[in-house]
């Protein structure tokens, strides 16, 4: 292995010692074995999401029809239905959520991102944002509990629609003002060298630029509250009929989810296993709408 | 109406033009909307306070400290407490934690410290992003579905040889404290992974270099200087997603049992902080009612601290690795 060299730096005749690394020797072999370990524990956090998938598609394929999206949900034993409903309760209140969190999230990121970002009042905001992302959602069912089914007396599309509207605002602020801090100087210079106010630089070369950016939170935000149910349970409730006004009990699949999953008629399990695909694929379609438009950013 | 401060700001005849009295307006209107925007986040946390805390107020006055070490949820004496929640919750996210920390900061390693082709890693980021994805509820539906079919000769059998260990110390017959601490790690993982990444990600490339110059092996130089490097965020990686087991909601209800009693078991049925408010709520009088606004009161407390300390130690970790490198 090792030949003696012509010049030693080392007085005895002893041979050199050999420098290379060999996989046996212990700190190298313990490398080894992390390495494989680390392997081992990766594949095994990735088996949760194909089992998910998997059930989602074989059980909830199978059910997977037309009827489901025309039909209301079946009482106890009957056989059929499904949960047009639902889905129809679910797209309303993700919708009021957005119309509410939206312009009131971007202008709060305006201020965060543009106006004064140093400011005592921004640094509180963006702090209180940031805690307000780790809200446990249940709790913002119970605040909507408390402000608004207690003053109308009644659970209702709205409250339901508010409470997710409060899970939303900090996805749709602090990534809207990422987004918006993107947006290379020299063009706001531009803009205000050019006499623009602050208002015009803003409408006319910020938002423009950044939309993509701010498009990619919203649907961020979209996403993560399409699939909450916590906060619905008791602002939105449940409904067996079509949503006929926005201040009555509203159906929603995660609602739909969580009734049916501890029934004890196969049919209805069946259903809870359809709606989760339809929810996922919901979900799925936001998330993926947020990456292609956050890959087109500048 | 406010003055146009640019009014007759220039000379007659110039070319260049003040902003009209319009376009100053707007400008002012504009700042302070946003101004209001950004007040609203502040009066909105504030406002949650507030209200939770009025509305817990009877409840607070009623039992007092009281509530906190009692055992009892019983509606019809109105006697209520919720130490078993406070138990159940803590101990559920704290296994939740080991479970998942371990396994989201071994995924952040793997995927930031070179161990696949970037490409390779990229989709396997993005199978863990969308494990982020997946609905709470559906997390639970397949909780009952697979998890606990799938863990229960494992408990039964390490309940029959072991029984004497109080961790195994009861049969799992159906929803317990195991299948919703495991799918509660599940839904973490991805929280623990994506900070923890940002973390590794923000050590200078030539800190590592240094290492392995000194000789290190590729783990030597992962867990004697990555890792410590990183540590901040890695701390605050745990402390978010410890928040968000707390509060955690559906996945725990549907899995967890709903059972009001303390265990040592890890096979016993238990309750939670947010599952109590999930599975009393909507069919609660007055007096429960105000009780439960007591627990919420309590579990918003617990989070906001938490979830501010995580917070606070991202913030000052990042100032400071940016600040330096």
């Amino acid at each position: 292995m090792s030949e003696q060299t012509a010049i030693t730096p080392f007085g005895s005749a002893a041979a050199a010692p050999d420098l290379r690394k060999s996989w046996t020797e212990g700190r190298a072999l313990r490398s080894v074995i992390l390495t494989i370990g680390a392997w081992i524990v990766a594949l095994i956090a990735s088996v949760p999401l194909f089992s998910v998938l998997y059930m989602l598609i074989v059980q909830g394929g199978s059910r997977l029809s037309l009827d489901l999206l025309t039909e209301l949900p079946p009482a106890g034993f009957e056989l059929g239905g499904g949960f047009g409903n639902a889905i129809v309760g679910t797209l309303v209140m993700v919708a009021i959520a957005a119309v509410t969190s939206i312009p009131v999230g971007i202008l709060a990121a305006t201020y965060l991102a543009e106006l004064s970002p140093e400011s005592k009042l921004a640094s509180a905001a963006r702090f209180l944002a940031k805690v307000l992302t780790g809200f446990p959602s249940i709790l913002a069912g119970v605040f909507v509990y408390a402000i608004l089914v207690l003053a109308t007396g009644t659970y209702s599309a709205w409250a339901g629609g508010i409470s997710l509207a409060v899970l939303m605002l900090p996805t749709v602020i602090l990534t809207a003002e990422e987004a918006m801090k993107t947006v290379p100087r020299r063009m706001k210079d531009a803009a205000l060298g050019m006499g623009c106010t602050r208002t015009q630089m803003i409408w006319k070369i910020v938002l423009p630029t950044a939309l993509p950016g701010i498009l990619t939170g919203v649907m961020l935000g979209v996403a993560r509250v399409a699939g909450e149910s916590a906060p619905l349970l008791f602002t939105a409730l449940f409904s067996n009929y079509w949503l006929h006004s926005l201040s009555e009990p509203t159906a929603s699949l995660s609602i739909l989810i969580y009734n049916f999953s501890s029934m004890p008629f196969d049919n209805q399990i069946e259903l809870a296993w359809a709606a989760s695909l339809v929810l996922v694929l919901i979900v799925l379609v936001f998330n993926i709408l947020s990456r292609v438009l956050g890959r087109s950013r500048i | 109406m406010a003055a146009n401060a640019f009014e007759g700001a220039a000379p007659p005849g110039a070319i260049t033009q003040p902003p009209s009295s319009n376009e100053y307006l707007t400008d002012r209107g504009f700042r302070l909307l946003t101004v209001c925007g950004a007040w609203l986040i502040i009066l909105l946390v504030a406002y949650i306070l507030w209200k939770i805390g009025g509305q817990a107020l009877p409840a607070v006055y009623r039992y007092n400290l009281g509530f906190l070490i009692s055992t009892n949820w019983n509606v019809a004496d109105q006697n209520f407490g919720i130490l078993p929640e406070i138990w159940g919750t803590l101990y559920s996210s704290i296994l939740a934690l080991l479970i998942g920390g371990f396994f989201g900061l071994t995924v952040a390693i793997f995927l930031t410290q070179d161990f696949l082709p970037l490409r390779l890693a990229l989709v396997f980021r993005t199978i863990i992003e969308m494990l982020a994805a997946i609905p709470s509820v559906v997390f639970g539906l397949w909780g009952i579905f697979v998890v606990i079919p799938a863990i229960r000769p494992i408990a039964n059998w390490l309940y029959d040889q072991l029984g004497w260990i109080p961790f195994f110390g009861s049969s799992l017959s159906g929803p317990g404290l195991l299948p919703a601490a495991l799918v509660l790690a599940i839904m973490i993982l991805p929280t623990v992974a994506a900070i923890s990444q940002d973390a590794l990600n923000l050590v200078p490339y030539r800190t590592k270099e240094a290492a392995y110059g000194m000789g290190t092996t590729r783990w030597e130089a992962i867990l004697k200087v990555m890792v410590p490097t990183a540590a901040g965020g890695i701390a605050s990686a745990m402390v978010l997603a410890f928040g968000r087991a707390l509060g955690e909601t559906m996945a725990l209800a549907m899995l967890i049992g709903n059972s009001n009693q303390i265990s040592l078991s890890l096979f016993a049925p238990a309750q939670t902080l947010a599952s109590l408010l999930a599975s009393h709520f909507p069919e609660a009088g007055q007096s429960e009612v105000q009780a439960l606004m007591y627990a919420a009161l309590v579990l918003l407390g617990i989070t906001l601290v938490v979830n501010m300390m995580g917070t606070a130690i991202l913030t000052i970790t990042q100032r400071r690795i940016s600040g330096r490198s």
